[in-house]
């Protein structure tokens, strides 16, 4: 097998400026697909993260049809106390949480005692918040990162546009479900920053505030937000989870709960699956620059070498050899074009890196992209190009393989 | 034993709806250890007939053995491995393999043919680049040779496998006469130390000279046979 690497490189030395030109084609595909894959993918991993960390959680349980009227926050859908302990119930026994928020939302109109405006809150129980969106402190642009009971934690805009600093006293009023109307004085502990999404522009107070603007007498919820140990098994624990809550019957017989990740609940796992797409058609292009460069290539080499195949077929070299001869050459050229690419790929995202480029993502500002190298891409575009490579060779090194040496010896 | 038994072969070539005929019936019978010649004009079939007894084609009628081995029956792969062990080429245009050097291409049989163990490769190349005299060119590659040189490797190539037959296809045409005899001598020489029939074809009237059994071939048929003397003559 050596001897076949040994005349399969000498051959392809042999032709110096096409194998170059060819060896450098992959090189660009493979530069190309490993920083769109490299930028595209931290992209989209920083906005999950920020959607997941700072937001939605993972995952969410709700009341059974509250996702449909969610845009309302209707207060008549949301989980009494006797399924709240069900609910907790099955949560508690689950190994794959690390930590749960249930969060009581509602709408209401937020006044300065000089202007007015809506406003969206959520009432949480701040430790259990934090555990399960860790990145929502760090969205706290002033003001304190722990929220006490009477504290209100206000979006950017709001407090900018209702001109409202840390420490000001405000009054959320709200309506309860029975249609009367409460209203509460809070003082403002932090500004949020806006955030991108569901939720990215709500008020957050403390959960036992928020039953007390609502006249609640029993503890009710809206959601639960769950935050899993390893995000890569959101979909077997969503599974899971709703298999265990489907048991999980009202007196009516129908289901109380329904789980929904993140996806259902995001606009931009829209955006994401679409980086996806845009993904999978790169390396089809790819796999198109190897396939077509390569068996082009190749079958010049057995073109031009017509003679030479006929003379060592006359000599005894076996077809399967021959075969092998040529497949070894493509495979030759698609390691060097992804061996090239892949550190050309590596080092222009370095150098990416050390730019920093920033940009904007609605309302976020001033993001810098950092993009990441997953050794698993860098696996799976080498092995995709010298699979490629090896298929794009077969049909050349057949048809030499398979060539009369009487004929080829005669070929001029 | 013959090595090589022709009864009656016929060999026709279809050209649209023209049947060619280039053989017409041959019968011949090649001993071990000779030295043959087929002489013939342009046409007459010499090159057709060397490559029915090499394995590289198949006659349309007739018996043909060589090597004890009825060839006609041989499959594709089975008929290079039967040429890889029983039979040497050695071509007008020398055909070496560009990519490798003289030691390289010597090597080529043995390494991809035979798969011979590296000691014993060594060993036979070696002795073959001494009998042709091409020790010192070892390491260059065909491009940095003379023609001449290139058919001593080439011969060197065809023995390197300790075939039973050589067959080469006007082995001189491309030289001038003081190599092309040189290159006949060296055949002669090889033939002696490794006891392999050589059979060569030529229109070289001077060359023809050197063979100990002359074929003559017109239009496909065979119109003489002399025997001149010489080792190993049936």
């Amino acid at each position: 097998m050596g001897n076949l690497f040994k005349i399969a490189i000498r051959n392809l030395l042999r032709y110096k400026r096409r194998t170059l030109l060819t060896a450098s084609l992959i090189t660009v595909g493979v530069v190309f697909v490993l920083v769109f894959i490299s930028v595209s993918g931290s992209f989209k991993n920083m906005m999950v993260g920020s959607i997941t960390d700072s937001m939605l959680g993972h995952m969410q349980v709700h009341r059974k049809g509250y996702v449909a009227s969610i845009e309302n926050l209707p207060l008549n859908l949301n989980l009494k106390p006797e399924a709240i302990m069900r609910l907790e119930n099955i949560l508690n026994k689950q190994p794959e949480i690390t930590a749960y928020s249930p969060r009581l939302k509602f709408g209401g109109m937020f006044s300065n005692f000089v202007e007015t405006t809506n406003i969206r809150l959520n009432g949480i129980y701040p430790d259990l918040e934090l555990k399960s969106v860790p990145l929502l402190a760090s969205r706290v642009l002033e003001g304190k990162k722990i929220l006490d009971k009477g504290g209100i934690w206000i979006p950017e805009l709001l407090a900018k546009g209702m001109k409202v600093k840390i420490g000001d006293t405000i009054v959320v009023v709200a309506t309860n479900k029975d249609g009367s109307v409460n209203g509460k004085q809070f003082i403002v502990a932090g500004v949020l920053e806006s955030a991108t999404g569901p939720g990215g522009r709500d008020g957050y107070i403390h959960i036992e505030d928020a039953m007390e603007v609502l006249r609640m007498e029993g503890m009710e919820i809206s959601e639960v937000a769950i935050r899993l140990k390893d995000f890569g098994k959101l979909n077997t624990f969503s599974k899971k989870l709703d298999d265990l809550l489907s048991k999980e019957l009202n007196k009516e017989g129908k289901p109380i709960f329904e789980v929904h990740t993140w996806e259902k609940l995001s606009p931009f796992f829209n955006i994401a699956k679409m980086i996806d797409v845009m993904t999978f058609f790169i390396k089809l292009m790819l796999i198109a620059i190897v396939l077509i460069s390569i068996m082009n290539v190749m079958i010049m080499a057995v073109y031009e070498r017509i003679r030479e195949i006929g003379t060592i077929a006359a000599i005894g070299t076996l077809p399967g050899k021959i075969l092998n001869m040529f497949v070894i050459e493509g495979f030759c050229l698609g390691i060097a074009g992804a061996v090239i690419g892949n550190i050309v790929g590596i080092v222009l995202i370095l150098i990416l890196n050390m730019l920093k480029i920033s940009f904007n993502f609605g309302q976020q500002q001033g993001l810098i992209l950092h993009a990441n190298v997953n050794p698993a891409d860098i696996v799976t575009i080498s092995v995709t190009v010298i699979i490629v490579s090896v298929i794009a060779s077969l049909q050349p090194a057949f048809k030499a393989s398979r060539m009369e040496p009487i004929k080829a010896l005669r070929h001029v | 034993m013959s090595l090589i038994v022709a009864e009656n072969i016929q060999k026709d070539y279809k050209t649209g709806e023209v049947t060619v005929r280039a053989l017409k019936a041959l019968s011949f019978e090649i001993e071990p250890a000779s030295f043959v010649s087929f002489v013939g004009p342009s046409g007459s079939g010499k090159t057709t007939l060397l490559n029915l007894i090499g394995c590289l084609d198949k006659p349309t009628d007739g018996k043909l053995k060589v090597a004890d081995t009825d060839v006609l029956h041989l499959d594709r792969k089975q008929s290079a491995s039967f040429r890889g062990s029983n039979i040497g080429f050695i071509f007008q245009d020398f055909n070496l393999l560009p990519v490798l050097t003289v030691y390289e291409n010597i090597e080529y049989p043995l390494l991809m043919v035979q798969s011979v163990p590296a000691s014993e490769r060594e060993k036979r190349v070696t002795a073959l680049l001494e009998a042709v005299g091409m020790i010192e060119q070892k390491d260059k590659y065909p491009d940095q040779i003379s023609g001449g040189q290139k058919q001593r490797v080439a011969i060197a190539r065809a023995l390197v496998t300790n075939p039973k037959l050589v067959l080469a296809d006007e082995p001189t045409a491309n030289l001038d006469h003081k190599t092309a005899y040189m290159v006949i001598e060296l055949m002669k020489k090889m033939r002696d130390e490794f006891r392999t029939t050589f059979i060569f074809s030529t229109h070289d009237q001077k060359i023809v000279g050197e063979a100990e059994i002359l074929y003559t071939l017109e239009d496909g048929e065979l119109t003489g046979r002399q025997v001149r003397g010489g080792k190993g003559n049936g």
